[in-house]
């Protein structure tokens, strides 16, 4: 293997390789860390998050951003928070990805008739969602205390919380439609190039608004699994977790340009995320110098990754 | 003029080359460009004028050859460089900040400060630079607010705040009117009277007559003769631009289609981009040529048709069925398809690898429910690799890494998967060395006979002459002749462009 192969291998992998340098470090410094539990939790904790990630790949792999999934996550929240208790948990659950996907198709459709970036149409209507949880939920609490509700963020099945098989499937299904599916290679030549793909006759509207439809129905989808373990609907869910989807993705090595990128490194970058929060935790470290370990870490990965893009 | 021996010149260039991926684009250039002329640089498209123009102003690097400035080795020579040695250049497209103010602008860069705080003699050192350039514009008008012409004359103020001796002009008059023309060809004699030197890269002849004191004629990227313009005429300049006989690869046989039915009838289309008023048909198995000077239409003409630019007005009549509002999407549906002319920006896709970039526009061929059958993929875009001979012969290369033929054989190749009934080639041999060129023709002419009417977009006359059954004359978005290939050649081709263009420019200028 030459010196050009090696680096380039580097690169390519940079998020796994700190991944296992990570975990080996921790299995070292604590013997509390390798353990199912500790892992199985990691997974549970993160598969929210993981979710959205997995979806923000397609938006920023066709080439835009979208600031308003911690909004549409919080509307989730209510919404199946509110309709569980009026109407039926079941139902309330079902409902909020399917607000998401509403939601997210708006999104859609503002960033395309409006001709705006992404970045800006949805910092407004993050702002707006955010208002119209707040209204619905009356700047209040919606607890929902009931099995039926309860079910999909805190039940196991075959040992492994509910909440981690769905984040599996949901990974593993984006990767197939990314990879093996015409739409899949429509979002990669949308994003690798917009006129090109215009002039091989893709409609490439629909299929941005079709990506951003994407990331609501992830986070309406996140929300529920969170809303139900919490049991508590809140306008103030999700906040943030919008930078935190995109960092993970960057941070996988996904072409923030957009044209490339896949699903597992999304994954990884959400599990790198939460192996520095969970070392911090076990290590019992000064949770003061989390974020500033994060940062670095970040900056670390994402220059890595941009070193052999240059030219 | 002045070409006195004892003169230093301002530039002397000596066996100046240029070559863009190793395509060679300008080869042994040598010329000397003297303190106070007007030096004009004509040729034929893709001759190497521009070129050489970029290489003199510094804005690119000559890969083989040297440069002297004003008796001393320019090196190293970029636009930095140039502007420290006196020399300007003014680009086609201009280089202003259109949100700032004239003022703003000429200085941009070499602003007056204290320690990083404008001072604010910027109006009084503009007024010293209008009145001894005699320039006149408002200081404080927006740029974006006036016209081209007054933009240019930023663009002059501003070399000439830098001390600029040499301004090279890159086609400065390709978007004025008659009068605004008239006006800039005044500032460049009152520019040459100072002392200082204008190069002006130029495809409009009579310009070139009225203005320069000498001018080089490029051809294929080589010098063919500098002469003083007053001794030549418009026809003199226009047969050294041609030449006697060009080196050609021979192109293939032209086959007489059988049946004469239109597949495709374009009547009195136009777009907002460029587009004026074409009317024009393609009958099956038929080649037929668009020819016109850059900047022509030739290329919108064909956009409006397929429906990349909306058509405001005109009819596309596709196998005898019109249809309405057109749109890629559509046109493609009903088997007609698009070759554009710029392989990076508008064909390929560079992050996906070739075999996907063949297979794009036909993925409802290749898939089952939506999801892609990978194996007929790749057989079917291996087979076309084959036919092309595509080197490297890898489905999943990284298109970004192969040459320009490599990449323009790909770029065709996808459109002939799914054997188009009407296609549109725009420069479909642009950059490309002699081997893919060979090809592309072969495949043009394969795909003519089979039975597909082809629409030829290409700047090289000879290109479109060789391949084309008809060819129309393309000038300011529409069509202006008709022409037999077989009965014309380039010179007479040239010069009736160059008529035409003259009937336009009246009109506008009105």
């Amino acid at each position: 293997m030459t010196f050009v192969t090696l680096t380039r291998f580097f690169q390519n992998y940079a998020v796994l390789i700190m991944i296992i340098v990570l975990m080996i470090v921790l299995s070292l410094m604590s013997d509390s860390f390798l353990t199912i539990r500790n892992l199985l939790n990691i997974l549970n904790q993160n598969a929210p998050l993981a979710i959205m990630a997995s979806a923000m790949t397609f938006v920023i792999i066709a080439g835009g951003f979208d600031l308003s999934v911690g909004a549409i996550f919080a509307m989730g929240s209510v919404c199946s928070a509110w309709l569980a208790l009026n109407v039926d948990p079941y139902f309330g659950l079902m409902m909020a990805p399917v607000v998401g996907l509403c939601l997210g198709m708006l999104n859609g459709l503002a960033i395309t008739l409006l001709h705006v970036h992404s970045f800006l149409a949805t910092i407004a209507t993050s702002l707006i969602f955010k208002g119209v949880a707040v209204v619905i939920s009356d700047g209040r609490l919606i607890p929902v205390r009931m099995a039926e509700f309860t079910w999909l963020g805190r039940g196991s099945f075959g040992g492994v919380f509910i909440a981690v098989w769905v984040m599996i499937a949901f990974a593993l299904i984006l990767t197939f439609v990314l990879t093996r599916t015409t739409y899949g290679r429509k979002v990669l030549s949308v994003g690798g190039n917009e006129e090109a793909s215009i002039l091989s006759g893709i409609r490439t509207n629909r299929i941005k608004i079709s990506t951003f439809a994407l990331a609501g129905l992830a986070a309406g989808l996140a929300s529920s699994i969170s809303v139900s373990r919490i049991s508590m609907g809140q306008a103030s869910a999700g906040a943030g977790m919008e930078l935190q989807a995109i960092a993970a993705v960057i941070l996988g090595g996904t072409s923030i340009y957009g044209g490339s990128g896949a699903i597992w490194r999304s994954v990884a970058g959400v599990l790198l995320l939460a192996l520095i929060n969970n070392g911090f935790n076990i290590l019992n470290a000064d949770p003061f110098y989390r974020d500033l370990t994060t940062g670095l870490i970040i900056l670390a990965a994402i220059g890595i990754s941009a070193a052999g893009k240059r030219r | 003029m002045n070409t006195n021996a004892t003169t230093v010149p301002a530039i002397r260039a000596k066996g100046i080359g240029v070559a863009f991926g190793g395509i060679s684009v300008l080869r042994d250039v040598t010329l000397d460009i003297m303190p106070g002329e007007i030096h004009g640089l004509i040729g034929e498209n893709g001759a190497g004028k521009s070129t050489l123009g970029k290489v003199l102003g510094g804005y690119y690097s000559a890969s083989a050859g040297t440069l002297e400035v004003f008796g001393t080795r320019a090196h190293p020579w970029n636009p930095p460089a140039a502007l420290a040695r006196g020399v300007a250049i003014m680009h086609q497209e201009l280089q202003l900040v259109p949100d700032l103010t004239v003022a703003q602008n000429v200085f941009l860069g070499i602003e007056e400060h204290r320690f990083g705080v404008l001072k604010t003699t910027e109006a009084a050192r503009l007024d010293a630079l209008m009145a001894s350039s005699g320039f006149q514009l408002q200081p404080n008008a927006v740029v974006s607010t006036l016209p081209i012409a007054d933009q240019q004359k930023i663009e002059i103020l501003r070399a000439l705040a830098r001390h600029a001796k040499v301004i090279v002009m890159d086609e400065p008059t390709s978007s004025l009117s008659k009068g605004e023309i008239t006006q800039l060809h005044e500032a460049m004699k009152a520019l040459r009277d100072e002392g200082r030197t204008v190069i002006y890269v130029s495809h409009f002849l009579d310009d070139i007559m009225e203005t320069t004191d000498r001018v080089t004629v490029l051809r294929d990227g080589a010098l063919v003769a500098t002469k003083i313009t007053a001794q030549e005429t418009k026809s003199s300049l226009v047969s050294a631009m041609l030449g006697d006989g060009k080196t050609e690869t021979p192109f293939p046989q032209k086959k007489i289609p059988a049946n004469r039915t239109a597949a495709l009838q374009v009547t009195g289309i136009a777009s907002r981009n460029g587009a004026n008023g074409a009317t024009l048909h393609v009958n099956k198995g038929e080649i037929v040529g668009l020819i016109g000077l850059v900047g022509s239409g030739r290329s919108e003409i064909a956009r409006a048709i397929i429906g990349a630019d909306p058509a405001t007005s005109g009819e596309v009549v596709l196998e005898g069925a019109a249809y309405g509002k057109a749109s890629v999407a559509k046109s493609n549906d009903l088997g007609m398809v698009m070759v554009p002319e710029d392989r990076r920006k508008q064909g390929l896709v560079m992050t996906i690898p070739v075999c996907a970039n063949m297979t794009l526009p036909h993925l409802s061929q290749f898939s089952l429910a939506g999801i892609i059958r990978s194996g007929l993929e790749r057989l079917r875009a291996g087979k076309l690799i084959d036919h092309f001979s595509v080197r490297p012969a890898d489905l999943d290369g990284n298109i970004l890494n192969y040459s320009g033929g490599n990449q323009q054989k790909v770029l065709i190749s996808k459109w002939l998967m799914e054997d188009p009934r009407v296609i549109l080639l725009d420069e479909p041999s642009r950059g490309v060395d002699v081997g893919a060129r060979e090809t592309i023709h072969n495949a043009i002419a394969e795909l003519a006979e089979k039975g597909a009417a082809v629409l030829l977009i290409s700047s090289e006359i000879e290109e479109v002459l060789g391949l084309a059954h008809r060819a129309y004359l393309v000038d300011r978005g529409r069509i202006v002749e008709e022409i037999d290939p077989a009965t014309s050649d380039v010179a007479e081709v040239l010069a009736a462009l160059f008529r035409h263009q003259g009937t336009g420019k009246l009109e506008e200028a009105s």
